[in-house]
């Protein structure tokens, strides 16, 4: 069974950075964003190597938010959906830290949060970094068709967001910190259908927030908010479907894959998808207001769907996580 | 959580939305009906150049491929199929989208192991069960059919 | 009238084919094996002719026809060639589309590179 981890010390976000593509600039979060381009090559001549560019220029604002220089940050964990997270791993080429790999699918910025959390928690380090990124385009070329493509989008899919977020995380500060976190189990109630992610992952956020609640010996109604990753608007609605039957209302939730585009206007279908997702709501929604205090207490929690194309195609159901993060907009409000 | 495969994959079912079959349909037979119609006047065009009937479908044929090449570097063909679907899809057009799309994605992974190995990845099936089925109706013909005479 | 047939016969497969996805669990990659198979039959049976003579490219252009042409290529290998034909006609018959196809993905290739979607 998996635990909730309590942090005797809290540890605080001091900054957390974000940039985002064409689609990104044109969406309703545009203006929490530290930096957007309408390229979304981002100069490069592919997309792969966009989306690592997408990462050093998040890393570098992060950096500079915090008046910090690569070499003062001893760790760092973050991670992708490209094939062997090859986007994340060739951003860190420029930055001299420990690089600690992460795969969660959607679910990676909150995994990394809390695997960060846990490290300068525990006092092994003074400061740790967590990231994510995702781009639309590297992610259609892998996991579904080339981008030239004709094809319909079935009314359950979700659009992959192209944007890099990145949290420094750090033993000492003011500002929101995090107070407990609590890594999700895989849960998998037999969706295979790649084009209903949030269908496959709303079990998962039950889960976690089921477990959390019980274990923390917490209500929703202790929560401002309770934020999800990516489900989207049927991943939402299975979500607190799920929940109602355990006899949990969850009247204050909200999902990033439906804050960060217009969805009357922005052709998303279902709702935004990718490690992205969460990541740059997290930074550019949810964090100003944490410091505003218009939030004093939430729950950050990101769901992942993980499954590979060849997974699908041996037609394998998809198992789905959800790590959960929880955030305190400061001492008072623990 | 306290609930079965099985009911889980009902109440997914009942939150995700349908496709909007008529409207789709509409589209795929208009733009479908358009891209032959097209196909058509490309026929007789050729035949009143003088060539056989035979040639001057093959001759439409490649002039389609050529044009939905086209749309498909220019982005024009995948934003029409997000709204034509099958009407994209299934015409010679769609086939030759399916072979150029690969094709330009990629080039980034070379000539060789891109370009050339990736081509067909899309529109490979097609050629392989379509040759395979004209193989099947082939071998039908020269030992099946002599004996039924 | 020619072209009124080809619109409609044309349309209607395509309408078909979307039928097929929205209510079917099967995947475009799937539906297209589906209808050039399929046309091998028709045109096997010789159903396939009948409704070019009148729909022309409604026919044709469909990847239904693109079964028609690959079985008529074999009928006519198979008289020709005999034994031999069995093996080239399927891909002289598809030669002409799967050729120019070919040629136009290579060159576009070269000249061009994706772009974004939004």
């Amino acid at each position: 069974m998996n635990k909730v981890i309590t942090f005797q010390k809290p540890v605080y976000i001091n900054a957390t950075s974000c940039v985002g593509g064409k689609k990104e600039s044109e969406g309703p979060l545009a203006a929490g964003f530290d930096s957007l381009c309408k390229d979304d090559y981002f100069g490069m001549d592919t997309w792969e190597k966009a989306e690592t560019e997408m990462q050093k220029r998040s890393l570098r604002l992060l950096l500079e938010k915090c008046g910090l220089k690569a070499e003062d940050v001893p760790l760092a964990f973050g991670g992708d959906l490209c094939d062997q997270i090859t986007s994340t791993a060739f951003a860190y080429r420029d930055f001299p830290m420990s690089f600690l790999g992460q795969y969660g699918a959607c679910s990676t910025m909150a995994q990394s949060m809390a695997a960060a959390a846990c490290m300068v928690g525990a006092g092994y380090v003074q400061r740790a970094v967590a990231g994510a990124s995702s781009h639309f385009c590297t992610a259609e070329r892998q996991f579904r068709t080339p981008l030239a493509y004709g094809g319909k989008r079935t009314p359950t899919a979700q659009w992959t967001v192209t944007g890099a977020a990145h949290a420094l995380l750090s033993d000492r500060g003011s500002g929101p910190m995090i107070t407990r976190v609590f890594f999700g189990r895989i849960v998998d109630l037999g969706i295979t259908d790649a084009n209903n992610m949030g269908a496959a992952m709303a079990p998962a956020a039950a889960d976690t927030i089921k477990n959390f609640l019980r274990q923390a010996g917490r209500q929703v109604d202790d929560y401002d908010r309770i934020f999800t990753g990516d489900l989207g608007k049927i991943g939402s609605t299975l979500l607190k479907q799920l929940l109602q039957k355990e006899g949990i209302n969850l009247h204050n939730h909200q999902d990033c894959g439906l804050l960060i585009y217009d969805m009357e206007n922005q052709n998303v279908q279902s709702g935004a998808s990718g490690c992205g997702c969460s990541g740059c709501t997290l930074s550019a929604y949810i964090m100003p207001k944490l410091l505003k205090k218009e939030y004093k207490k939430i729950l950050f929690i990101a769901t992942g769907a993980l499954l590979s194309p060849t997974s699908s195609m041996q037609k394998e159901s998809i198992p789905s996580i959800a790590h959960l993060v929880e955030i305190c907009a400061g001492e008072g409000d623990i | 959580m306290k609930i079965t495969k099985r009911e889980y994959k009902n109440m997914a079912q009942k939150a995700s939305p349908p496709s909007h079959l008529a409207k789709n349909c509409l589209w795929a037979f208009m733009v479908g009906g358009a891209i032959c119609v097209l196909g058509e006047g490309l026929f007789n065009f050729y035949k009143n150049m003088g060539f056989i009937i035979s040639d001057s479908r093959l001759l439409a044929s490649v002039t389609l491929v050529g044009l939905s090449g086209i749309l498909t570097a220019t982005g024009l063909y995948g934003k029409l199929a997000k709204k034509a679907g099958a009407g994209t899809l299934i015409p010679i057009t769609g086939f030759a989208n399916a072979v150029v799309s690969p094709s330009m994605e990629f080039k980034a992974e070379g000539l060789i192991s891109g370009v050339g190995a990736r081509m067909f990845i899309i529109a490979g099936p097609v050629i392989v069960y379509g040759v395979l089925a004209s193989t099947i109706y082939g071998i039908f013909l020269y030992f099946v059919m002599p004996m039924l005479r | 009238m020619n072209y009124l047939w080809a619109f409609v016969i044309g349309g209607l497969i395509c309408a078909a084919g979307q039928v097929l996805i929205d209510l079917t669990a099967l995947t475009p990659a799937k539906i297209l094996v589906l209808f050039v198979t399929g046309g091998v039959v028709l045109s096997a049976v010789g159903l396939w002719e009948k409704v070019a003579e009148f729909a022309g490219a409604g026919a044709l252009v469909p990847i239904v026809g693109f079964g028609h042409t690959l079985a008529q290529g074999m009928a006519r290998a198979v008289a020709k060639e005999g034994f031999i034909g069995i093996f080239t006609g399927g891909f002289s018959a598809c030669s002409g589309g799967v050729g120019a196809s070919l040629l136009f993905a290579f060159f576009i290739a070269l000249l061009t590179k994706p772009k974004s979607q939004s």
